[in-house]
């Protein structure tokens, strides 16, 4: 009797158990094999620009001396974005959730969410016909009075369209993610571990200090992350606003170049080689945000005794 | 190192809802005095007056006095940041800063102060902060370890090192013992013993038992339904209170009829 009654089970609660658990087994998977498509896109048609003699590459002197400017140009420009939104987003974060008053507060929060709703051409064209124009009188101050320093050296560019311009357009398209995502961690933050400060004598900046930072601390760097892999793909913005050339030290003339800008500049008329050497950029900018986002996962790693997870 | 609290007239809000009504104590130095009543009662918002932590929720107001040795905490011009450094507080659930090791931990609440502190004399505050929370023994040897590893008792009193390392005049309790077992209850219930040498110390508790073992006053609030403020009904000596209250209620709690 108990035995029949305990073997018994609800028919319909079960079905539904199968179904959900299966659907999502099923969308894990195929997330999985997007990427591994991707990837394996990428391998098999950058092969022959790997391969092909020197000559026959852009340039003339093989692959790799094709790409390592280019690199270093993206990095360059993700790292000037990064440079500059960080901070302002961690402040307009720790504003929102900590200092202003409520009212003000969600307006505010509204406003950054807006940013990132609007379409990278239209950042691309704002810079390239603004903000170019408006900043070249300071890129004409930097070369005068920090001229000495190879990163400002002149003549600076008269059009403005420089790394350090697409840079800091970049940093205007990343601070909403960065900003939505600290301010979520932020107010996160266990009330016990604010009062624990607060209880100390510890004034709103101190408290912030000793419990809402420590605690936000992996939040901040997955978001910075991904603001990072924002700023290394961002493809229109960049082709709009930099007058791109060879890579040069100075920040503040024309010159250096994106994978993602040179890829959508030059993508529509190649053709043969020059199409598997634009794809085999295309894989060394999916290698880089990879390697970016494995560094990120051990510093968050690294300090898990002393995270709260336990 | 210790100072007596005058409560006057004190009317806690939250927002426009009175949660505390005319509350009038007068709490001696050096001693334990405990605050007991049902839930909701308000003695826990109470107890967040004296260090001015009530308000840091939003909304939430003050009315009246409380006289520090005879300085008002709401006068004009009173930095709640200073309150907080001379009147200490332990949580009802142990919250050392799950980020810093043990021995950070316990100079935290010293770091805040901007007082320039040198390695020797650092080490000697952690040891005597430690000593004074019956913790040293336990964790000399892994100071340097995070203090979210210890046992909730051990964290506990991580958290009253912690508040003791920065001298105050007053430590308040916040049900130290409520997320805690019976064995650890009584190694924080001896430390209160120990610490009312030295400090003022104001317990609340649900737990009347541990009322009677530790305190030397005891303050009784009620409530007289749901969405009426609470009152403090009967303040005397802990023996009094349990033995001959003057009040009827008061009786009833402690005799377990009601609450």
């Amino acid at each position: 009797m108990t035995t029949t009654s305990l073997t018994k089970s609800r028919g319909a609660g079960r079905a539904g158990d199968k179904v959900f658990s299966g659907a999502a087994l099923a969308a894990g998977c195929l997330i999985l094999a997007v990427l591994f498509g991707v990837a394996l896109f990428l391998v098999i048609q950058a092969i022959p620009a790997f391969t092909a003699p020197a000559e026959d590459i852009q340039g003339g002197k093989g692959f790799f001396a094709y790409i390592w400017p280019i690199v270093v140009g993206t990095l360059i420009a993700a790292i000037i974005a990064l440079v500059i939104a960080t901070p302002v987003s961690i402040g307009v974060a720790l504003f929102i959730s900590h200092y202003a008053p409520r009212s003000l507060a969600s307006g505010l929060g509204y406003v950054i969410d807006l940013l990132a709703a609007i379409p990278s051409v239209i950042y691309g064209a704002w810079g390239a016909a603004f903000l170019a124009r408006e900043i070249s009188p300071a890129y004409d101050w930097l070369a005068d009075n920090m001229g000495w320093l190879p990163i400002f050296q002149g003549p600076a560019s008269a059009t403005g369209k420089t790394i350090l311009t697409a840079g800091i357009v970049l940093s205007v398209m990343v601070l909403p993610i960065i900003t939505s995502l600290s301010r979520e961690i932020f107010l996160q933050t266990p009330k016990l571990h604010e009062e624990a400060a607060l209880a100390l004598g510890a004034t709103r900046w101190e408290m912030i200090k000793m419990s809402v930072l420590p605690f936000a601390r992996p939040g901040i760097i997955s978001a910075v992350m991904l603001g990072l892999g924002r700023a290394l793909g961002e493809t229109m913005a960049v082709a709009l606003v930099l007058s791109s050339g060879a890579l040069t030290a100075s920040l503040i003339q024309s010159g250096n170049q994106t994978i993602a800008a040179e890829i959508a500049l030059n993508f529509p008329e190649a053709g043969g080689l020059k199409v598997n050497t634009l794809i085999a950029a295309g894989l060394i900018l999916f290698v880089i945000t990879l390697g970016v986002n494995m560094v990120a996962r051990w510093i968050i790693s690294r300090h898990k005794e002393f995270s709260g997870a336990n | 190192m210790s100072k007596r609290i005058d409560v006057k007239d004190l009317n806690v809000y939250y927002g426009n809802f009175l949660a505390v009504e005319d509350v009038s104590i007068n709490i001696e130095a050096k001693s334990v005095t405990a605050f007991i009543g049902p839930s909701g009662c308000g003695k826990s918002t109470f107890l967040r007056t004296i260090n001015r932590m009530h308000e840091v929720l939003p909304g939430a107001r003050v009315e009246g006095e409380v006289l520090l040795d005879g300085d008002n905490l709401y006068g004009p011009g009173v930095d709640p940041v200073t309150v907080r450094s001379q009147i200490g507080m332990v949580f009802q659930r142990p919250n050392p800063f799950p980020t810093m090791s043990i021995r950070d931990n316990v100079l935290a609440g010293v770091k805040l102060n901007n007082q320039k502190i040198s390695k020797g004399e650092a080490d000697a505050l952690v040891e005597r902060s430690l000593q004074g929370a019956n913790l040293w023994n336990e964790v000399k040897d892994r100071l340097d370890k995070p203090g979210s590893g210890l046992s909730g008792g051990q964290q506990q009193r991580l958290c009253i090192a912690r508040a003791i390392a920065v001298e105050p005049q007053v430590i308040l309790m916040d049900e130290p013992c409520s997320a805690l077992d019976p064995i650890s209850t009584l190694a924080i219930e001896d430390l209160i013993n120990d610490l009312k040498d030295q400090y003022t110390v104001v317990i609340v508790t649900h737990n009347m038992q541990q009322a009677a073992r530790v305190s030397d006053r005891t303050a009784f609030f009620n409530i007289a339904g749901t969405g009426k403020p609470g009152k403090l009904i009967e303040v005397g000596d802990t023996h009094t209170i349990f033995s001959n209250p003057t009040q009827k209620a008061t009786e009833d709690y402690v005799s377990g009829r009601f609450g």
